[in-house]
Parts: structure tokens; C-alpha cells; sequence
């Protein structure tokens, strides 16, 4: 469901993706790592349309994010990183404004919120305006927000972010449980994550893929836990 | 066109779920309304409300900018453009629907000055085309100055720097058509190019549809200003979105 072809992007002189390509089916969970400034959010905010590669494309749900941007927008759920809102609204507002600019209207609108409030655990706090709310409740709004429209293709940039050790816990236990019918790319540095949640791992450094497999299958060809093959891979294959 | 109202709709009340819009109305009402009677509104003895109007250029210098600044630069600021633009709504729509929110607050404004005109109704017989025309001048004047502002505020994060930017920009428009500046410039300027940039300043077509006439070439200033800078508006935004 997503194909990415030879994506290229720099700022300036920094090569910040270096021709990854990748694909994604339905099922999946991959789980994208690397250490900071690997180019993960770069590839992500590709995806998302908010950026424009310098080379190559890529498809979402059969759609080219160069030609049909609003067509991949609208078939996409994407939470930015520290997942961005406008502070000064109330999370049922924001999300009401999520249905407008996403044309869920009537009937559909309460159902898609019917089923999303309770999903991601923010009753409570649905009439409160959203800079009150501490960190692990702003996730939660994010990702109600990209979820809002029930997405085939869900992109989430290091979702669990900051969250303390429950909540990290609860938002796991939601991609696993959407997992079965959905592609979701998470992109993390947190390896524990990986194991609980992804059945696909591509590790990227520099703005190249270094290694695309399985969590067991690294653990069990390097021998030695997560952590320690990702130390490996991404210090010894860049210097 | 839904993802334009949607857009709209949350700007406009952004405006006033935060003390923007409340501050700003007092401080423009009153300006607006001392301004007026300083200029001698009621020693005129004239029912009309040229003394009203005739200050608003400057005002709106001030004001404009003042409403225009935070449309893009908070919104890059906080990050929260990556939301707005990965949903599906196009760099366009969310310009446009930014801009027609702030140019819909500005007439609300506009709107609330209201008692000078039952004043005037009140104590004599005005034109009231006159009046209308004057609005409909004003109205024009904020929505290029707000095209400015808005362009301005894509230009930069930082909200003061696109405030001090889109004023003096707009105050250059609206000097350079004052007969001060003209009278300097001739002195060393050809005939023809002081004229020409007359015919670009803000003062000349606003004056001209104050007088009640409201003729192609005026308008056209003021539509061609605005989307002018509104197209650049979108240009650099799209350059500068994730920067």
C-alpha cells in the first residue's frame, strides 16, 4: 500500500534522504529507526505531502504523492512529531475542525467521533482547551486526529514520545490492535518498541536504508539483543 | 470549497476564543472614533464623515499588520502548519481561507463603528452613498493591507518581524501618495515618475472613491493588490512550510 521509490531530499548541503526505497503491504507494522537526524522524519513528512523530495516519488493507497498530494492526504492518517495543534481550541473543536477540513459531516461525524473519543481515552478531557493538557493527553488528541477518518495508510512519527511508561504501554496496545487491517509506519529510537509493536524493521542512517528485516530475524543472525545491533549497524556501516 | 470554510471557520473563531479579537476591537474603536473627533467631526458642522475616513489609512497602517502578523508566523511557530497541510487541503485554500477570515474579522470591526453613522443620520441629512462608498473604500484599503501583512507573516517565524515588516510596508503605500512626499520627490524627480508613483500609493485610489466614485482603475488597484500578495503569500509558503 505504500511504494517508495529512490526518495532523495537535502537542505542545503545536508543529504538528509539518499535514495530510500521501500515498500509497505497491508498488515504490517514497520517499524522505521535510526538515530536522530537519520532522515526518518524527513522521509515521513515526504510521505505526509509536506515536503517535496528532491528525486523520486512514491505511492500511497495507489496514489502519487507529486501528482494526487490531496488524494494521498485524504487516504492518510499522519501524527507529526510532538504532534502539532492549535493550543487555544478545546480537543472537541480541534477535532470537529479534523471532520471539517476531512468533509465528515452529519450522522458520519458523531459516529467517527463516537468511536475514536473512547478509542483513544479522551473523554475526559474533551472540553478542556488543548494547552492545558499535559503531554501524554496532546498525543492522544494527535492521534485521534489521524485517526478520525478511519485510515487505510497510518504514518506516526515517534508516537510515544514522552509519554510515561503506562501511556506508552496504552498506545502500543492501540497500533497492535489496528495492526491487522492497516499499514502504519512508526518511526522511533526506542528499541523496546519495536519488538512490542512492529513485524518489520528498517533501520536508516545518513538517508540510507542500512538493513530491512524482521525483529527476530536481527536478533537471531546478530545474536545479541535489539539494542545492541542497532549500536552495531548504524556506527559501524557509516563511519 | 469545504476545506476553504473549514479553514475559514477556525480562523475566524481562533479570533475570538483568544483576547486578540477583543483587544483589538476597544483599541480600534477608540482610536477610530478619537481620531475622528479630533479632526473636528462635530466642529465641521458638515454631516458627513470625512473626518472619520480620512483617518483610517493611518490607523489600518497599524492595525492591519497587527491582526495579519500571527496568521502564518504562529502557525509555523508552533508547527502546528504541519497539521493544517497534511490535511487535505491545498497551500491555496489555507491562504485564502486565512485571508477571507482575518478580511471578515476586519469588516466586523469596520461594522461596529456603526454610531458614527447614526450620529451623523441623526443630527443632519447625509449623503448616504457617500458613506457607503467610504466603507466600501476602507474595506478595500484593509483587505490590501492585510494581503501585505499576510505575506509577511509567511516570511518569518517571529511575529515582530513580520509586524514591523508589513508596517512599513504599508506605511510606504500610503506616504508615498501624501502631497508632502509629492511635493519632495518632484523636486528632484521627473514629472512622470512622480506621478507614477502616485498612482501606486494607497492614498490616491482611497481619496478617489471617498469622493464617492467609485471607477474601474481604483478598483482594479486594490483587487491586483491583493492578489498579488496573496500569490506570493502562497509561493513562499509552499518554499518555506517546513523550513
Amino acid at each position: 500500500m505504500i511504494t517508495v521509490k529512490e526518495l532523495r531530499r537535502s537542505f542545503g548541503p545536508i543529504v538528509a534522504v539518499d535514495g530510500v526505497s521501500f515498500e509497505v503491504e497491508k498488515g504490517q507494522v514497520l517499524g522505521f529507526l535510526g538515530p536522530n537526524g537519520a532522515g526518518k522524519t524527513t522521509v515521513m513528512r515526504i510521505l505526509a505531502c509536506f515536503l517535496r523530495p528532491d528525486s523520486g516519488t512514491a505511492t500511497i493507497c495507489g496514489y502519487d504523492i507529486l501528482k494526487d498530494p490531496v488524494k494521498v492526504r485524504q487516504s492518510l492518517g499522519y501524527l507529526a512529531e510532538n504532534s502539532p495543534a492549535y493550543n487555544e481550541m478545546t480537543v472537541g473543536s480541534f477535532l470537529n475542525f479534523v471532520c471539517d477540513a476531512r468533509q465528515i459531516f452529519g450522522k458520519q461525524r458523531k459516529q467517527s467521533l463516537d468511536r475514536i473519543v473512547p478509542m483513544c481515552a479522551i473523554e475526559s478531557v474533551y472540553h478542556q482547551t488543548i494547552e492545558t493538557l499535559s503531554k501524554g493527553y496532546m498525543r492522544r488528541v494527535g492521534l485521534a486526529q489521524a485517526l478520525i477518518h478511519d485510515p487505510e495508510v497510518l504514518i506516526l512519527d515517534e508516537p510515544t514520545d514522552g509519554l510515561d511508561p503506562n501511556q506508552k504501554h496504552e498506545v502500543r496496545q492501540l497500533i497492535n490492535k489496528m495492526a491487522a487491517d492497516k499499514c502504519i509506519v512508526v518511526s522511533t529510537h526506542i528499541l523496546e518498541e519495536v519488538e512490542a509493536v512492529c513485524s518489520r524493521a528498517i533501520i536508516i542512517s545518513r538517508g540510507r536504508i542500512l538493513v530491512d528485516s524482521t525483529p527476530e530475524k536481527l536478533k537471531s543472525e546478530h545474536k545479541c539483543s535489539l539494542d545492541e545491533v542497532f549500536r552495531k549497524i548504524t556506527q559501524t556501516k557509516v563511519a | 470549497m469545504n476545506s476553504f470554510w473549514s479553514v475559514f471557520k477556525r480562523e475566524l473563531k481562533s479570533y475570538f476564543t483568544t483576547p486578540v479579537a477583543y483587544v483589538f476591537l476597544v483599541v480600534f474603536l477608540f482610536f477610530a472614533g478619537y481620531l475622528a473627533f479630533k479632526q473636528g467631526f462635530f466642529e465641521a458642522r458638515q454631516a458627513d464623515m470625512r473626518a472619520f475616513f480620512m483617518n483610517l489609512p493611518l490607523l489600518f497602517v497599524f492595525m492591519v499588520p497587527a491582526t495579519a502578523m500571527r496568521l502564518w508566523a504562529e502557525e509555523r511557530r508552533v508547527g502546528s502548519i504541519e497539521l493544517l497541510l497534511t490535511l487535505p487541503i491545498t497551500v491555496i485554500q489555507a491562504v485564502l481561507g486565512k485571508f477571507f477570515a482575518a478580511w471578515f474579522f476586519l469588516a466586523i470591526a469596520l461594522l461596529l463603528t456603526f454610531p458614527m453613522v447614526v450620529t451623523v443620520c441623526y443630527l443632519g441629512d447625509p449623503d448616504v452613498g457617500l458613506i457607503i462608498t467610504g466603507y466600501v473604500g476602507s474595506l478595500l484599503m484593509a483587505g490590501g493591507f492585510l494581503a501585505i501583512g499576510c505575506f509577511f507573516s509567511a516570511v518569518s517565524k517571529n511575529q515582530v518581524i513580520s509586524f514591523v515588516l508589513a508596517v512599513v510596508a504599508c506605511a510606504i503605500l500610503v506616504f508615498a501618495g501624501m502631497p508632502t512626499t509629492m511635493n519632495y520627490l518632484s523636486m528632484f524627480l521627473p514629472g512622470g515618475l512622480v506621478s507614477a508613483i502616485e498612482t501606486m500609493s494607497f492614498q490616491s485610489h482611497f481619496e478617489s472613491i471617498q469622493r464617492g466614485v467609485l471607477e474601474f482603475k481604483d478598483l482594479s488597484y486594490f483587487v491586483l493588490l491583493i492578489v498579488g500578495w496573496i500569490a506570493a503569500c502562497s509561493v513562499i509558503l509552499d518554499e518555506r512550510k517546513a523550513a
